[in-house]
């Protein structure tokens, strides 16, 4: 009886591990055809020595370009060259982005001595809000959640003021922030209610 | 078939019932994956689906992707799943011309296989997968599969020069008619390395 309730014995696994780069995604020896051919090879050369000196060895360099005709070699080099000149200015261009994006972190006082505190901004920096928002109501034992705000944005609202450890949080697990591109904001009461 | 950059999409959790019969499906598709079915798939795993652009849908076990599929056509592997498993696939292969536009998400053309650096099955092959023979076909030393692939059939799709796969998509004309005519398109909408189903996050 205890033999037909013992798991199946599986035979070794079959699945190969491929090494994908560490730059551009795809297997190392297709990095000639993306836009990011020198930074691939850095991270190859550094990461897989081995796998570097197969696939860039002069040998198999070679190889490569005996298989095509002058005319598909030219048009080849000028098709990479464009590649690159676009994955740069793609790169440039986010680089651009990224130093303009601010994040704010605003302390807003709902009640007398009740504060939320809203984040604003991290869309930019490629982080999911919804993702986000758990990871910090984790961290400060507290409710966190997305919002959409009037502009047609999301922020993320974090009950109670946590201004100064969610600045500090922020610089600690997203590396991609620049401490200079996240200002606190403390958002008052107005003196005067608006309404009745 | 998946030029554009996809935005991920939520996942959604199969009910065993239909991952039982899309596991049957992958069984008849691609008979050469029984040996690895069990590990591709577990028997109590659970699958999840994501949907994405153009009807089509992603399978996903454990944040990986295996599968996609456009309505209800073929079930086509996701290319990470080849990489891992390429012995289950039928395969040709293209010279190293025509990686470049394969890659940029162009139709193949068939005088990117008849080149001196391209293969189709072997001269004399099998018209077609005959019956009971469904595991007895395979790849020679060469890159040349072992029968005539049809049109309609999955096929992955190997490059001159490369150990892996760069493309998966479905014959629009069979391979001996590709070796007959000697041009028109091959392949149609593949899913590439580097195109929007490859980049997709499925975390
Ligand atoms: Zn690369």
């Amino acid at each position: 009886m205890a033999d037909s309730e013992q798991p199946e014995i599986s035979s070794e696994p079959q699945s190969r591990h491929v090494t994908y780069c560490g730059v551009c995604t795809l297997p190392p020896e297709y990095c000639e055809y993306g836009g990011t051919v020198k930074k691939c090879q850095d991270w190859l050369q550094e990461n897989h020595p081995a796998l570097y000196g197969r696939i860039w060895s002069p040998e198999a360099l070679e190889a490569a370009t005996a298989a095509l005709s002058v005319d598909a070699q030219k048009r080849a080099a000028r098709d990479a060259q464009k590649k690159t000149a676009k994955a740069e200015a793609a790169e440039a261009k986010q680089a651009d982005k990224l130093a303009k994006s601010v994040i704010t972190i605003k302390r807003i006082e709902r009640n007398k001595k009740k504060f939320v505190t809203a984040v604003i901004g991290l869309e930019a920096f490629g982080l999911e809000l919804k993702k986000v928002a758990k990871d910090l109501g984790k961290k400060f034992a507290t409710g966190s959640s997305v919002t959409k705000v009037p502009s047609g944005g999301e922020e993320i609202v974090v009950q109670g003021d946590v201004s100064d450890e969610l600045h500090d949080f922020l610089l600690e697990k997203y590396k991609d922030i620049p401490e200079d591109n996240i200002e606190l904001v403390d958002d008052k009461k107005k003196k005067k209610a608006t309404s009745g | 078939m998946f030029k554009k950059d996809i935005t991920p999409a939520p996942k959604q959790k199969l009910k065993s019932s239909v991952q039982r019969s899309l596991r049957q499906a992958l069984l008849t598709t691609y008979p050469l994956m029984t040996p690895y079915i069990d590990e591709i798939l577990p028997k109590k795993s659970s699958l999840e689906s994501m949907k994405l652009p153009d009807r089509n849908t992603l399978y996903v076990l454990d944040n990986v992707p295996l599968f996609y599929q456009q309505d209800t056509g073929e079930v086509m592997p996701h290319l990470r799943l080849v990489h891992r498993f390429p012995q289950a696939f039928p395969t040709i292969r293209i010279d190293r011309g025509a990686i470049r536009f394969v890659l940029s998400g162009a139709t193949l053309m068939a005088p990117g296989l008849t080149s001196k650096g391209g293969r189709l099955p072997v001269e004399g092959a099998a018209p077609k997968l005959e019956e009971g023979k469904e595991l007895d076909q395979k790849v020679d030393e060469d890159g040349r599969w072992s029968r005539e692939l049809e049109k309609g059939e999955p096929v992955v799709i190997m490059a001159e020069g490369k150990e892996e796969a760069c493309a998966v998509g479905v014959l629009v004309a069979g391979t001996a008619e590709v070796k007959a005519k000697g041009k028109g398109p091959v392949v149609e909408d593949a899913h590439f390395l580097g195109d929007g189903l490859w980049n997709l996050g499925t975390e």
